[in-house]
């Protein structure tokens, strides 16, 4: 059943933690809510679970109000940021508990149980650690022991807080593949929370991308890395060159590149544009707009290396990337001249002092050889 | 060589000076503290074994025993109750005069008992605000066991919650938050989930609650009126027995509210020892 969040605000005493939400979540969907902290996320989870309750708006799921029902009848599954899990039971009685606490007639018998504890461990891959207590667990398996105690209950929807954030770098990764092959398996309708960008590009089917507790983009990986809405999710996403720019006689730019086309008609003076790192153009032919810049730094990262480049004429420092195996074959060593040009921006205009960003007049432009 | 010698020079100094300290702290200790308690014991004593016992199975004795244990057994159970909740209460929810109400819990310990007896005395006594009141229809709480009770409840109301609310605040509420989403009620959230958190430190609160609710001198001597087999609890048996010069008597008794010190110490050294994790490292003071 799609889940249907409509218009949710939740104000706590000193800042709006929500404000106007409106979302829908599909049956079996993998959903991330993205977002720094502070921007609401949180709230959006715990209001879900029934651990907190929006001032205004509603959460329906066919129609029938999903807030309605209190967080132990919501039959939802939430594995929390550090986990929760109870101290003083072992893993085996954690992962239990769900089913223990039902009332006589809908729990389960006793060997039922224990038979289900087992094949929820035999999935987590905890199996041998039935006896321990949380504290002899490493985070990795703490993390397990939250996620089989949450599935245990057979939730319509499973919220994970945070998920990966209390783990080391290494056993995040894993932990990422295996819990996206998990929900494969089950396809059951997840909705988790992240600060980290690459998660949720590398887990989520769609992202929400949540700023000071509004939603400013839905959408698939894809497109909000390709086709950012906002400026916020420009910056927020991947890394960005920010540029401004002013409208000429003939079109828009600044210093000698600019674009003989003008999407606003005339509207607007000022406005920013952004431009990824991998979409800037390192030898524009003499031709063609663009500016003189020098090699100031190069950092290798492996395959791919970066570029600090400083443009003289309008004083900006740009980012660029390149394939490692390039770099030698352009003569890109630091102290080189080369023409850039954007060959892909994200911009918008700003109204008239110039300070905002007008969001609706976005505009997107792909230099026509790129398209 | 010269170098470690020098050093066990240093070491040495150290030492003198380390076992200064102690010697001090050890004879400081045996004066104030471990003197007085064997005085206690001796004084007992001092008619032999078959004075000590008389005297404490003299009925007036053995009725101060039994109105200290029904005392203790009404004001533990209630403030176990109390110091549970108002721990929950300042741990687990928001709400206004949430500050004013962590003062109140710890008025007891900033009041003088003397005090604290005597504003039951202006409430419930003959000349009191509900006296005329409650004696027009024969409840008697002034020099009867329900004053007694009353004025050893508000002594010892900080012992539990104090003992808890740190705890409680370091655990945080997740683990409840936890069990409700998988199902549980209020109840088996409380008994299966924050209980067995917090069983430690609560009977460590109990222990040092029933400590105090059993020697209780103060409040207890403002409202029982002291008569005798009816009124008297154990600390104000010792007081009467010393001042009518029955010093074998006083210290029996006292002896006895000595053990029961000592025991306590006991079973606190031990949860320290065992639990010291489990029980928050700040204990309550205005012992």
């Amino acid at each position: 059943m799609t889940l249907v969040l409509d218009r949710l605000s939740r104000r706590f005493t000193k800042f709006a933690a929500l404000d106007d939400v409106s979302l829908q979540m599909a049956p079996g969907e993998f959903l991330a809510l993205l977002g720094p902290s502070g921007s609401g996320k949180t709230t959006l989870l715990r209001i879900l679970a029934g651990l907190d309750y929006p001032d205004e708006g509603s959460v329906t799921q066919a129609g029938r109000d999903f807030l309605a029902a209190s967080a132990r009848e919501r039959n939802v599954g939430l594995v929390f940021q550090h986990y929760a899990l109870f101290r003083h039971l072992t893993v085996r009685e954690n992962v239990a508990f769900g089913l223990r606490v039902r009332p006589r007639r809908r729990r389960p018998a006793r060997a039922q149980i224990r038979e289900q504890v087992e094949r929820l461990l035999k999935r987590v891959q905890l199996e041998e650690l039935g006896d321990r207590y949380p504290s002899q667990l490493s985070g990795g398996q703490r993390q397990r022991v939250a996620l089989a105690r949450a599935l245990a209950v057979e939730p319509e929807l499973l919220l994970l807080d945070e998920p990966f954030g209390a783990l080391d770098a290494q056993v995040r990764v894993t932990l990422r593949r295996w819990l996206r092959e998990l929900h494969e398996e089950l396809r059951l309708t997840t909705v988790f929370v992240t600060h980290d960008q690459e998660e949720a590009l590398e887990l989520a089917d769609r992202i929400a991308v949540m700023n000071r507790g509004r939603i400013e983009q839905v959408g698939t990986p894809q497109a909000i890395y390709q086709d950012p809405a906002t400026p916020f999710v420009c910056e927020f996403i991947g890394r960005t060159n920010r540029i401004p720019l002013v409208r000429h006689a003939h079109g828009w730019g600044v210093g000698s590149w600019a674009l003989a086309i003008d999407p606003w008609d005339g509207r607007h003076r000022h406005g920013v544009a952004y431009v990824r790192p991998e979409h800037l153009a390192l030898s524009v032919p003499d031709g063609q707009p663009a500016w003189e810049a020098r090699v100031r730094h190069v950092y290798l990262a492996g395959s791919v290396a970066h570029l600090d480049l400083h443009v003289t004429d309008i004083d900006l420092v740009l980012e660029a990337d390149v394939a490692s195996e390039d770099l030698g074959r352009s003569g890109l060593a630091p102290g080189a001249s080369l023409r850039v040009a954007p060959a892909r921006i994200v911009a918008f205009p700003c109204d008239d002092d110039g300070s905002r960003a007008v969001i609706r007049d976005r505009c997107s432009w792909v230099q026509p050889d790129r398209q | 060589m010269s170098a470690a010698r020098i050093s066990r020079n240093a070491g040495t100094g150290q030492w003198l000076g380390h076992a200064a300290i102690i010697v001090l702290a050890s004879v400081f200790l045996g004066v104030f503290l471990l003197l007085p308690l064997a005085s206690v014991f001796v004084e007992a004593f001092r008619q032999g074994a078959h004075a000590y016992l008389a005297s404490l199975h003299q009925p007036e004795a053995l009725a101060a025993i039994r109105l200290t244990l029904l005392v203790a057994a009404i004001a533990v159970p209630l403030n176990l109750v109390f110091g549970v909740a108002a721990a929950w209460a300042m741990t687990r929810f928001e709400f206004r005069g949430k500050a004013a109400l962590g003062a109140l819990i710890d008025l007891p310990f900033s009041v003088s008992p003397v005090i604290s007896g005597l504003v039951y005395v202006l409430l419930f006594g003959a000349q009191g605000w509900f006296g005329p009141w409650l004696a027009v229809r024969g409840v008697k709480i002034i020099f009867a066991v329900p004053g007694l009770v009353l004025a050893t409840v508000f002594i010892t109301l900080p012992f539990v919650a104090r003992e808890l609310i740190p705890l409680m605040q370091a655990q945080g509420s997740e683990e409840e938050e936890a069990a409700r989403i998988l199902g549980a009620n209020g109840w088996q959230m409380f008994f299966r989930v924050t209980l067995p958190n917090i069983r430690w430190a609560l009977l460590y609160g109990v222990l040092l609650c029933n400590a105090r609710a059993m020697g209780e001198f103060g409040a207890v001597s403002v409202v029982s009126g002291h008569i005798r087999g009816l009124t008297t609890t154990m600390p104000l048996e010792v007081e009467m027995r010393y001042n009518e010069y029955d010093y074998v008597g006083a210290f029996a008794i006292a002896s006895l509210l000595a053990l029961l010190a000592l025991l306590t110490m006991a079973v606190k050294t031990f949860l320290e020892w065992r639990y010291s994790a489990e029980i928050a490292a700040h204990a309550p003071g205005g012992h």
